[in-house]
């Protein structure tokens, strides 16, 4: 690893370096590519990083939507107030994150509970999105984690929300792109950790390697277990081979009563059956109609008219005209 | 009673008798609409190749990009259900099956090598023919149908996520089916000799008719004096 780089974040928390450093998270450090079969695999691997989201620290106060958008210099639209929380009501191409509110009712306690969640991409680490998308190098895994769009290969046609088990990826209606939260790899690869993190006033979002926030999320659980929340957990899904943003979870058997967090998020079997089978066999089935169609016009001998059934067309016209000439002509256009 | 047409479309007429036979199968305009039906249905095929695989993902830069191929690709598409409508209204009746349809296709071995003369006597279209037809005229339905359901730019919540995902994975495989479809059509229309200037010059020889077509030749002949008195 070379010294003049920017080092690899480990935090959010503490001051980056100051003085300017060349990116650290560089084209050679992708390991996964959308529509690309044959990624070289990169001379450096990078320490595997993590968001947590601790949901039980959380107090809505949106300060990582701000940070967000002032970081990603994004401009979602104004919106009006329909008596809910959300602000805006979805994510949009311009808010890459959301606080969602649920008013929850503990069937144990009768108590009401306010749940608050930060939605935004997961970074899976077997991204749907990326296996869905048909523009090569329009999405890239780096081997830190992060799954990033990149805007110039991007093409617009949405199959990556089709792909995504999170319903997040939004195509902008001007720009004609896709656009998710990045994990803020701009900062990460020059030493910062995310802009929502760093603005999070309870800490309640913290970064680092993604063993150290496992090891700092079995702390917050054991802590929560002890207060009374004995289904407190990790959610870092293992259908999606765990994800580079992972939750705290107070109720972490249910996660879908989050505002639908997925129960058990997988890309779906309809996606792996498009982008997998279908796509090889449907290639070589046409593929094979056509060597077929060439092969048995080099070697099937051509159906061909003969000269003897032109003069048999020839009498079959003047026979009917024979027969049927002179008795029709008043019946013309009956 | 001669003027009721059975086997054969408005317009089908016999052209001359001298110096060979010279049949017209289709106008000026279905000629048209077939071309610009044809013409649409290969910006379709290439440019959703294109989606369909990376490996032919370089197909885009012939429409200028894969921005451009996934902007165009549904407008192409909308163009060609209007276009195919237009020759489905002109061609649906007469590629209603028929008895000897049944026959013809029992003899499908005899169809491929050739030998016609074991073959029934056939109107306007055989039963391959009416294959293409119907399974063109339904795949495209699914088609547009799907393509609708996917079409991001002016459909984006039209469906459901999971929605979605199945149309995706329908329109892909009814892609593949209308490939097929196609290689077949073009490839008959070529092994079949005598058969491309039915679409380009619009008339076929009696021979041809007569090999292929016989009922629909024979109606025509029959007609000879009713279409020639108009």
């Amino acid at each position: 690893m070379t010294t003049e780089r920017a080092p690899q974040p480990v935090t959010a928390a503490a001051n980056p370096p100051v003085q300017p450093l060349p990116s650290n998270l560089l084209p050679s450090d992708v390991v996964k590519v959308s529509a690309t079969s044959n990624v070289p695999a990169p001379e450096r691997e990078l320490t595997k990083v993590a968001k947590l989201i601790d949901v039980s620290k959380c107090i809505g106060c949106k300060a990582c939507q701000s940070a967000c958008v002032e970081w990603n210099d994004t401009h979602p639209a104004l919106e009006e107030n329909t008596g809910i929380y959300e602000n805006p009501h979805d994510l949009t191409p311009d808010m890459f994150t959301l606080m969602r509110f649920t008013e929850y009712v503990n069937p144990a306690t009768q108590e009401l509970e306010w749940l608050i969640r930060k939605d935004g991409c997961m970074h899976c680490e077997d991204p749907g999105c990326l296996k869905a998308c048909p523009a090569p190098g329009a999405i890239v895994q780096y081997s830190n984690g992060i799954v990033d769009f990149i805007s110039e290969n991007c093409i617009g046609c949405g199959y990556c929300i089709a792909g995504c088990p999170f319903d997040i990826p939004r195509i902008s209606k001007t720009a004609h792109v896709a656009k998710k939260c990045t994990l803020c790899s701009d900062r990460v690869a020059v030493g910062q950790g995310p802009a929502c993190a760093k603005a999070c006033p309870t800490q309640a979002i913290v970064f680092g390697t993604k063993e150290d926030m496992i090891a700092h999320a079995e702390e917050r659980i054991e802590d929560l277990k002890s207060r009374g929340y004995e289904n407190a957990g990790l959610y870092d899904p293992p259908g999606v081979g765990g994800t580079h943003v992972m939750y705290v979870l107070h109720h972490a058997d249910k996660p879908s009563i989050y505002s639908d967090l997925p129960d058990d998020p997988r890309i779906s079997r309809v996606v792996e059956g498009w982008k997998g089978p279908a796509k090889t066999v449907g290639l070589a089935v046409a593929g094979l109609a056509a060597v077929g169609a060439v092969l048995h016009g080099i070697f099937a001998k051509p159906n061909e008219v003969s000269a003897h059934e032109e003069e048999e067309a020839e009498e079959l016209v003047q026979e009917e005209a024979a027969h049927h000439g002179g008795k029709d002509h008043d019946g013309d256009r009956g | 009673m001669s003027d009721e047409r059975v086997y054969s479309a408005p317009g089908d007429v016999i052209e001359a008798k001298e110096p060979v036979v010279l049949v017209s199968r289709y106008r000026g305009f279905t000629r048209v609409n077939h071309w610009i039906t044809a013409a649409c249905m290969i910006v379709l095929l290439i440019s959703g190749f294109s989606f369909f695989h990376p490996s032919l993902y370089w197909m885009t830069g012939l429409f200028g990009g894969g921005q451009m191929t996934r902007w165009l690709h549904p407008i192409v598409g909308l163009l060609l259900v209007a276009s195919f409508f237009l020759l489905f209204v002109q061609m649906w009746k007469l590629n209603l099956p028929r008895r000897e349809d049944v026959e013809w296709s029992l003899k499908i071995g005899d169809v491929l090598k050739g030998n016609e003369e074991n073959l029934p006597e056939l109107g306007k279209y055989n039963a391959g023919q009416k294959v293409v037809f119907w399974g063109m005229s339904g795949l495209i339905v699914v088609l547009v149908v799907t393509g609708i359901m996917i079409w991001e730019q002016y459909f984006p919540n039209l469906v459901s996520i999971p929605v979605r995902r199945v149309a995706l994975a329908v329109h892909a495989l009814t892609a593949v089916g209308a490939i097929l479809i196609f290689i077949v059509h073009v490839y008959a229309a070529i092994w079949t000799r005598g058969t491309i200037r039915a679409m380009t010059r619009g008339t076929v020889t009696g021979g041809w008719a007569f090999r292929h077509h016989r009922k629909w030749l024979r109606e025509l002949a029959r007609r000879q004096d009713a279409d020639s008195a108009k």
